[in-house]
């Protein structure tokens, strides 16, 4: 099973779905280490491509990406705009010329949109960050590519490694971003970011089931 | 929590929208993205930008005007704004003897300001950034994303837009803004949370007989929690943190910065000057210049900051130097 060109994009509005009804749970997570914004800014985001996506008309997967990844870099803010950005115009490199998307094509596009995200914020595994979730989804798509996993159950597998990172950064101390002038006393506490890479993964599996429905 | 508001996304922009309403002889808005930019920019020298998230008012729109800052890049609420403004601004006050970035010490400034300088830079335009960093709530170490940059940022853009204004070339003024940021040390502390406009309510919550010491000024907790002491204690114990990390020596000629964090009367902001200048007197230090009020503040946060910046002679001087800003203004 593989999703076209709007196969994508429903993927994408169920992303934008997801983050509004989430907003106030995120900007809770990062109220208790953060600066209470993450939802907020997320939500705005993709509010924003959910508007240009409408607008546009695309030829490849490549092109809806870099959309979606300008216009995150142009509305989200804070750290997450860049972040969330950079993974979008990476993934729309290994996307270009593609119409659909398949278990190989997004393991290699999420694996070098994490890429852009390690050496833009530098974070490491463990540093209570998204790339603590997003890492283990990345392990999981290529087992899955490997094993020749259709799109849907690699999304399965994906979203369940994003789950058990996600959970695994509540007793981490941050590391790298606002939450790491807490200390000791981030821990006890997920990720927002994690968090949100987690929802991400989760509406495009939704999208993936429905369109295989 | 009750704010005056129209519509709870459009804060920032009407904000914006009276500032230069109130003060069309100082700025201007640019015309596509946020950003407040001198009524006059162009300059024939040296162009000074800086920005971040919205909610420290008067830092940065109101720091933008003569002898301060060219342009000012506000984001929304305590989010720093993107990369277009930056660029956007930068271009449109740049009058080609080059730009200088005066970003704080936070992850999501620093990337943004970072793709905004990657972007001119592309286009020939030269370029420069320093990243204040003067809170010493925050242990700077490989762990931490670095220390904040705080009220140190207010002095910093009053010296070096004052270098600028003067007439310094774009290495001269970012190594005196290099020099600044090295000398000047601050601390704050918090009373009460504050409540970012669209979430609506408190971003943390302090007991009655509480206190945060070594708040940043977005409202994230700071170094540790304790019962509320009198204020001569508190200042003294923030004081001699700051005292103690540059270190600040008898004899040394400082500028004395009490800050309020937007929610606290200027009655105690003078009390507890009065318990500074007094530890610092001392401590043999010398208040050769001094700053109180709400310049660059958490929102509706009640609370201070302190900041001591040793002062040299160039220092003082472009400190004394004609500024008019909606912000700051003397001598002109």
């Amino acid at each position: 099973m593989k999703l076209d060109i709007q196969g994508v994009i429903k993927a994408l509005d169920a992303v934008g779905r997801s983050l509004a009804e989430n907003k106030d749970y995120l900007t809770e997570l990062d109220s208790a280490i953060g600066d209470a914004d993450h939802g907020i800014n997320m939500n705005r985001g993709f509010q924003k491509v959910h508007d240009r996506l409408t607008a546009g008309s695309y030829a490849d997967l490549g092109a809806v990406l870099k959309d979606v990844g300008m216009t995150l870099m142009g509305s989200v803010g804070g750290a997450s705009g860049p972040l969330y950005g950079t993974m979008f115009m990476k993934m729309s490199s290994r996307l270009a010329g593609r119409e659909e998307l398949d278990t190989p094509s997004l393991a290699e596009a999420v694996e070098e949109g994490l890429k852009g995200i390690v050496a833009l914020g530098r974070a490491n595994l463990q540093d209570k960050t998204m790339v603590d979730s997003l890492t283990p989804a990345v392990e999981a798509l290529k087992r899955a590519a490997s094993e020749g996993l259709p799109l849907e159950a690699a999304l399965e597998s994906a979203v369940e490694a994003a789950r058990t990172g996600m959970e695994s950064t509540i007793p981490l101390v941050a590391r790298k971003g606002r939450a790491s002038y807490l200390g000791e006393r981030s821990a006890g506490h997920q990720d927002p970011g994690a968090t949100s890479v987690f929802l991400i993964l989760s509406a495009i599996l939704e999208t993936a089931r429905e369109e295989t429905a | 929590m009750k704010k005056l508001l129209n519509r709870v996304d459009d804060v920032v922009v009407e904000s914006l929208a009276g500032l230069a309403a109130a003060h069309p002889c100082l700025v201007k808005l640019h015309p596509s993205v946020k950003a407040v930019l001198r009524a006059d920019a162009p300059g024939d020298k040296v162009a000074v930008v800086s920005g971040g998230g919205s909610g420290h008012e008067p830092l940065h729109g109101g720091y933008v005007g003569y002898g301060m800052l060219d342009a000012a890049c506000p984001g929304e609420v305590f989010t720093s704004p993107t990369p277009d403004q930056m660029y956007e601004a930068a271009k449109a006050v740049d009058g080609g003897k080059g730009v200088l970035f005066i970003v704080k010490n936070y992850t999501g400034d620093v990337m943004n300001f970072q793709m905004a300088a990657d972007m001119l830079a592309g286009e020939g335009i030269a370029v420069e950034q320093v990243v204040v960093d003067d809170d010493v709530a925050v242990q700077d170490s490989l762990y931490t994303a670095g220390r904040r940059g705080v009220g140190g940022t207010v002095l910093i853009e009053k010296i070096v837009g004052a270098k600028a204004q003067a007439g310094g070339s774009l290495a001269e003024v970012k190594s005196l803004c290099e020099r600044v940021n090295s000398q000047v040390r601050s601390m704050g502390m918090a009373l009460t949370s504050c409540a970012v406009p669209a979430a609506g309510k408190p971003t943390f919550e302090l007991g009655e007989d509480e206190m945060e010491i070594g708040i940043g000024i977005h409202g994230e907790p700071g170094r540790k929690r304790m019962k509320l002491k009198p204020a001569k204690e508190i200042v003294e114990m923030m004081a001699e943190a700051i005292v103690a990390d540059l270190p600040f020596k008898a004899g040394d000629e400082v500028l004395a910065f009490l800050n309020g964090m937007g929610g606290t009367p200027q009655m105690e902001l003078y009390l507890a000057y009065n318990d500074l200048a007094n530890f610092l007197a001392g401590k043999g230090l010398k208040i050769a210049r001094s700053l109180v009020g709400n310049y660059i503040t958490s929102l509706e946060m009640q609370g201070f900051s302190i900041t001591l910046l040793k002062l040299d002679e160039e220092m003082k001087a472009l400190w004394d130097a004609p500024v008019e800003t909606a912000g700051l203004r003397w001598g002109r």
